[in-house]
């Protein structure tokens, strides 16, 4: 568990640079084939708008990842993640041909003992509309 | 389509065994974009203090999805419908390539929240020495038609 941002160096308020995860339709199908979640609302857009979706639909997971990705990304092990949640709050649509882009930031939010920070993480597509809420990672630095 | 509320509170036999592969482990980073050396190589996995490659914190999805659980025509739901509401995962420790995990889920609330429904599913990720590795905490969502 060798997190490489250390406790002492951060405080509550402590940002986290937004970064940009774009996803087009192939990251969705590599997301239903590696995940096993083959629901058809994630790669069939004439089945999506049959069932009153705006479009493709990313799978709310492949958000959640990206949001694992930029914590586990700075806090430098993928094993210093002791606790992960999110709620789904907005629907990511992944148009043909333009995609869609998870803009993703973070802030400290909390210090606990033993090592122990809370991230809480914000999340955007390109839309402007949130896609994730209440979305914090406890994570433990060296 | 209501859900049956029947289900509240129904455990389900344990999954069968699943071995994670290093393989798998590499698959799903790679469907999630993340080149992070510890998914990948075990030499850089065994530097940071992992036995093995270990997986991204989402991983455990791959095998708590509800499957079997969700399945069972008596519950209803129509699947075509549904949507992820929440997850939360909680770590004992990370997945690591090799482990042979089983699962058991159980339905711990079924209710109606405006038009929609909400399923949600405990599911304890566990070794094969019995040990609790992850608890994973998903919130379905049957939007309504």
């Amino acid at each position: 568990m060798a997190a490489t941002v250390k406790y002492d160096e951060v405080e509550v308020g402590t940002e986290i640079p937004a970064r940009s995860f774009p996803v087009k339709r192939l990251n969705l199908v590599m997301y239903a084939g590696a995940s096993g979640d083959f629901n058809i609302i994630h790669w069939d857009e004439k089945f999506a708008t049959s069932v009153g979706l705006p479009d493709v639909i990313a799978h709310g997971m492949f958000t959640m990842a990206q949001g694992g990705r930029f914590v586990t990304d700075w806090a430098g092990d993928p094993g210093a993640v002791l606790d992960y949640g999110v709620r789904f709050t907005g629907m990511v649509p992944v148009p043909h041909d333009t995609g869609n882009v998870i803009e993703i930031s973070g802030v400290v939010e909390e210090k606990l003992e033993d090592g122990k920070v809370v991230v809480g993480l914000t999340a955007r597509e390109s839309g402007g509309q949130k896609v994730l809420g209440q979305a914090k990672a406890v994570v433990r630095l060296a | 389509m209501a859900l049956n509320t029947d289900f509240i509170g129904r455990k389900f036999p344990p999954s069968p065994p699943y071995e994670v592969s290093r393989v798998k482990i590499r698959e799903f980073a790679d469907a999630i974009g993340d080149q992070n050396p510890i998914y990948r190589d075990p030499e850089a996995a065994k530097a940071a203090g992992h036995p093995d490659v270990i997986a991204p914190p989402t991983f455990p999805i791959v095998i708590s999805l509800g499957g079997d659980a969700l399945a069972d025509p008596e519950l209803g739901l129509n699947y075509a419908m549904v949507v992820h509401g929440e997850q939360r995962f909680e770590y004992v420790r990370p997945v690591v390539a090799g482990d042979v995990l089983t699962c058991e889920a159980s339905i711990s609330d079924i209710r109606k929240a405006g038009g929609n429904h909400l399923l949600k599913l405990v599911t304890e990720v566990k070794d094969a020495q019995g040990e609790l590795v992850v608890t994973s905490y998903n919130t379905i969502v049957e939007r309504g038609a």
